[in-house]
């Protein structure tokens, strides 16, 4: 199983090239050790950070911004944001309060980004 | 009139004003004065939700408002003085500012100034697209704001227009929220924004990326019903016959960013046209001795590390400013064959000089030269040279160089 992807770790933005077979990767087109690192992690598990905003209640301001403490699978982005969406915060927030714990059972955790007085 | 005098006097508490009056405090101004027009701190920074900012300068990456709040706290811990919700009308030529706020008109007298003030957004009307004028068109950076600070949903079916980060970003943002992204469209052959955006904004949600194509008509009687899209031939004209039409409630506009400058070109200011920004010297001082300029109303900046490191040197500069030193004449650096622009555009002191620049095309690779008069002083093999990376090169001016009174910057495939 071969996928092409672009390499993201600098703006050369290499045309790779992974070969899939069960648990390891083979990567060519790269340019560099790191694209190497890149193509694998990309192909074998691809993670992302999310970052959206969520509700608060008797705010300053309407929503807060939040982000997950570390990246999630790429496949459960849209569970995170339906999450996000149920959750409803008072004020006031501060920057690093963990919002939810464990979000979507991805083991990350939603964290505020931004400080929310009450208002 | 309310009156107040200040060592230094930073206009825009965003990323730039932030790092430059921190740096002011630390080195050793005593009265250091931040004034920002939202009631915010942190400038556009606080609606950047997104992360990949401080990588280079914590390690970690950041969101925006994380970011911001990094300085904001510094700011604070370092006992800098904040205006907010202050819009400084009129910079003088004596480092004098008209400033209008909630609590009255101040007339602030300053030491030394540095000026901050970001950028702006072009508009449908740079870019003069026809049609009707329905509500429903936003500039990228308005959206995000009514996005990510108000909780204002822009649109149900979005077409964005530009696909440098800004758009990127919101197409991406807009897809979380439930919006029908419909494409992204590009002018150029490339998408603008860094690789990563492409495949973290549009791949991963497999929003369609039209390149070689612009909007050429927005129509809709009070909301914007449909765009029209036409392929462009290698001169960037539209082809006729090839235009279709894309229904949506909202059209984004990611069509780039001019830095705002009316504060400095009100108080006579030179202005570089290449960057939009003013002409400064190594230390970042324009030609208004004491006035110093740094960040996005300077040059548009690819990153904010980078942004900060510029913005503490025009911070410390500025405390270290004595009104009494007039400058010298000094050398112009200019941007020759392959360069867009190049900062600083004045050296008026030997010594190590950092020259931050954008080529006009993308060459990979590429040879950079920097030459006075027929002296070649640097020249530096790149493994590539593209538009939307800046470069940064150092060289070492000695008199010679200062008396030549010419640099040059180029390059070349």
């Amino acid at each position: 199983m071969a996928e092409r992807l672009t390499c993201i770790v600098c703006p050369l933005g290499c045309a790779l090239r992974v070969e899939v077979d069960g648990g390891s990767a083979h990567v060519t087109g790269n340019q560099c050790a790191r694209g190497l690192d890149y193509g694998r992690q990309e192909a074998l598990d691809p993670r992302r950070t999310v970052c959206s905003t969520v509700f608060v209640r008797g705010g300053s301001w309407p929503i807060v911004s939040v982000r997950t403490s570390e990246p999630v699978p790429r496949a459960r982005i849209m569970d995170v944001m339906g999450e996000l969406k149920k959750t409803v915060l008072q004020a006031p927030v501060e920057v690093g309060r963990v919002v939810i714990t464990n979000v979507a059972g991805t083991g990350a955790d939603v964290v505020a980004t931004r400080c929310v007085d009450k208002g | 009139m309310i009156e107040l005098e200040v060592d230094v006097a930073v206009v825009g508490a965003g990323p730039a004003g932030l790092a430059a009056a921190c740096a002011a405090r630390e080195a050793g101004a005593r009265r250091v004065l931040v004034i920002d027009r939202n009631s915010w701190l942190g400038g556009i920074l606080p609606q950047c939700i997104h992360d990949g900012f401080g990588v280079e300068e914590t390690g970690h990456s950041l969101t925006g408002p994380e970011y911001a709040e990094m300085y904001v706290s510094k700011a604070r811990a370092l006992g800098v003085a904040i205006m907010g919700g202050a819009m400084v009308l009129e910079l003088r030529g004596d480092r004098h500012l008209v400033v209008a706020s909630p609590k009255g008109m101040h007339s602030i007298s300053a030491g030394s100034v540095v000026l901050a003030m970001g950028c702006r957004e072009r508009t449908r009307w740079h870019s003069l697209i026809p049609g009707t004028r329905p509500s429903g068109v936003f500039t990228a950076g308005v959206a995000q704001a009514f996005v990510n600070l108000y909780n204002r949903m822009v649109g149900r079916r979005v077409v964005v227009l530009g696909s440098g980060n800004v758009g990127l970003i919101m197409a991406r943002r807009l897809r979380l929220e439930g919006a029908h992204v419909v494409g992204v469209v590009e002018a150029l052959p490339e998408a603008t924004g860094l690789p990563r955006n492409v495949v973290q904004c549009l791949e991963d949600y497999d929003i369609p990326l039209y390149t070689g194509h612009t909007v050429t008509g927005i129509f809709g009687r009070e909301r914007v019903e449909s765009v029209e899209v036409s392929r462009l031939d290698p001169e960037m004209r539209p082809v006729p016959g090839t235009s279709s039409v894309i229904e949506c409630d909202c059209l984004l506009l990611s069509l780039g960013l001019i830095p705002e400058n009316e504060l400095s070109r009100g108080a006579g200011i030179e202005m570089d046209q290449s960057t939009g920004g003013p002409v400064v010297s190594q230390d970042l001082e324009t030609s208004v001795p004491g006035v110093f300029a740094c960040g996005n109303c300077l040059h548009v900046h690819d990153t904010v590390d980078m942004l900060a490191v510029e913005s503490r040197r025009a911070g410390a500069n500025a405390a270290a400013h004595r009104s009494q030193i007039t400058r010298g004449r000094g050398c112009a650096v200019r941007a020759g064959p392959g360069v867009r622009y190049v900062v600083p555009q004045l050296i008026d002191s030997p010594g190590t000089v950092e020259l931050s620049l954008r080529s006009v095309e993308k060459l990979a690779p590429a040879t950079l030269t920097v030459r006075s008069r027929d002296r070649i002083l640097l020249e530096k093999r790149l493994r590539y040279a593209s538009p939307p990376n800046m470069i940064k090169v150092t060289i070492d001016v000695d008199g010679g160089v200062l008396s030549s009174r010419e640099m040059e910057v180029s390059i070349d495939g």
